[in-house]
């Protein structure tokens, strides 16, 4: 293989109005991994997961440098944003359902894209909502509203909202940070499952969860990434003095 | 020493006496006008002509009117007013040029309304030649309207939790698509309290519709556009000055007419956002 790298970005630099936010970057993510990144707040965790996607792009007075590629294609010149965002899918940090009945979030990707047969959007929804777990908890009630579910059901929700699109990538940042431990299970028990057909980047507030469920973990600290290594290693023997001090507690 | 209890007391019922104040005088006119109107309200007050040099009859030509330029003024002010908002709210950078427009929107609202009817009649009676006309009329409500509409509408677009517009654009909808389908449906009841302020407005104002469409007494509906019309405020001031001797149940007659058309205009727009604000749940 000439190019094994899902994502690769090269000396990716960010910036919000003065603020450095982040400073060459430079990495690659395999397929079909899950790629944990850890680090304390305002590291440039989010803006890392938002530059593969291009929601940066929203943001007044951003700017950035450097290249972000997906298989080999430059997303800002390449790929049409739009078409983007359906192969690099993002779940955010709170589940942030829209105020619309189950089926159509799940619906509202597809619809988007320009998918009108019912038949064929009720398949969507189906495949997407047992991908995420949640099809026997709602397919009773999928005309109702979506804010009726939990909040562990409706992270689940937002997850098979991402799915209905097939993307190949799927953001997750901070999945879990509103949720209690069982809903937490739940969720990393389907990206367990998610990652044989996709590659998943994990951003995490929780250590402890990116070494249960990544493959390999990167630490950012400031905008830098300070090191990037199978998940064992990383929480095991790190070559950075900063990475130990996060990943033992001693700041952040 | 005046215990937290007694000032806390003393605290509310200022409160109390404030918001009685508030209402007292809009009970008062409604009870006045009630009471002195109702009883010239009849089928003929309703659907007659006036008579008598306005001193009998009825004042059918001017509801109809009123009707006309305020559904003529929607029509004109609602569009415009609702796109120049998204545009406003979803789609300008934060720069001088629409800083300029934001501070120009919020002026124009506090401009007198005799200054927009010498306006409409400089620009749409004489210069576009519409004549004092329905068209010249509705035109000049809708530019006293727009600036409520615009700021109501805007104001509704930017109470769409932000997070709306970050989940339908990272599910691959264009820009216009997260407007036309996760902002603009979850902002309609707010736009729809800027159509409530503007039909009353709209209707209730004389100045501007003084040199650009109102008729003191027309024998005839208006069969176009760009005909002449009589209107309710107008017709209201036109007898209070001009018609010496008129019983005052007519005056205080065609006032209520004017509410109660002015209220079930507004009934309309607030039974759909009743139904729109029942779907709201964030």
């Amino acid at each position: 293989m000439v190019n094994p790298a899902k994502i690769r970005l090269a000396a990716l630099n960010v910036w919000f109005k003065d603020t450095h936010a982040l400073k060459n970057i430079s990495l690659e993510i395999c397929p079909n991994e899950i790629l944990g990144v850890i680090g304390p707040a305002s590291s440039g965790k989010t803006s890392f997961l938002r530059a593969l996607n291009r929601l940066n792009d929203t943001q007044p007075n951003f700017r950035m440098d450097g290249d972000i590629e997906l298989e080999g294609e430059n997303i800002y010149k390449d790929i049409d944003v739009n078409e983007l965002r359906r192969r690099v899918g993002m779940v955010f940090a709170l589940p942030m359902p829209l105020p619309i009945s189950i089926f159509d979030n799940v619906a509202y990707g597809p619809r988007m894209s320009g998918i009108r047969q019912i038949n064929r959007l009720k398949e969507i929804v189906e495949r997407s909502l047992k991908e995420a777990y949640l099809w026997d908890e709602v397919k009773e009630r999928l005309r109702e509203s979506a804010f009726k579910l939990s909040g562990g059901q409706q992270q689940r929700l937002c997850i098979a909202r991402t799915l209905a699109l097939q993307p190949e990538v799927i953001l997750f940042d901070e999945p879990c940070s509103g949720l209690d431990p069982i809903s937490t299970a739940k969720v990393e028990e389907a990206m367990a499952l998610l990652k044989r057909s996709y590659t998943i980047v994990l951003v995490t507030n929780n250590t402890k969860q990116a070494a249960r469920v990544s493959d390999r973990v990167a630490f950012f600290l400031m905008g830098e990434l300070v090191e990037l290594d199978v998940t064992d290693k990383i929480f095991t023997a790190p070559k950075d003095k900063r990475t130990n001090d996060y990943i033992t507690g001693r700041f952040g | 020493m005046i215990s937290p209890k007694t000032k806390e007391k003393a605290a509310f019922t200022l409160l109390f006496l404030a918001t009685v104040l508030v209402v007292a005088p809009v009970v008062l006119i409604l009870a006045i006008i009630i009471k002195e109107g109702l009883p010239a309200i009849n089928w003929e007050f309703l659907s007659a002509y006036p008579k008598s040099g306005m001193r009998e009859g009825g004042i059918f030509p001017a509801i109809v009117g009123t009707i006309y330029m305020v559904l003529g003024a929607m029509l004109f002010a609602l569009p415009v007013g609702v796109l120049s908002a998204i545009y406003l709210s979803e789609y300008s950078k934060d720069n001088l040029f629409t800083r300029l427009i934001k501070l120009a929107i919020v002026n124009l609202a506090g401009v007198p309304s005799i200054v927009y009817g010498l306006f409409g009649l400089g620009l749409f009676v004489t210069f576009l030649r519409f004549g004092a006309s329905i068209l010249s009329g509705s035109l000049t409500l809708a530019i006293m309207i727009l600036p409520i509409v615009v700021t109501t509408s805007k104001e509704a677009l930017e109470t769409v939790p932000k997070y709306f517009r970050e989940v339908s654009l990272s599910l691959g909808a264009s820009r216009w698509q997260t407007v036309r389908h996760a902002v603009l449906p979850h902002a309609v009841s707010g736009i729809l309290t800027g159509v409530i302020l503007g039909v009353g407005r709209a209707a209730g104002e004389t100045a501007p519709i003084l040199f650009t469409v109102a008729a003191f007494y027309l024998p005839r509906l208006p069969k176009s556009i760009f005909d002449q019309a009589m209107a309710l405020p107008y017709h209201l001031y036109a007898i209070s000055t001009q018609v010496p001797g008129i019983k005052p149940s007519i005056r205080y007659g065609t006032a209520l007419v004017l509410l109660v058309l002015v209220l079930a205009m507004n009934l309309f727009a607030i039974i759909i956002r009743i139904h729109f604000r029942r779907k709201k749940r964030w």
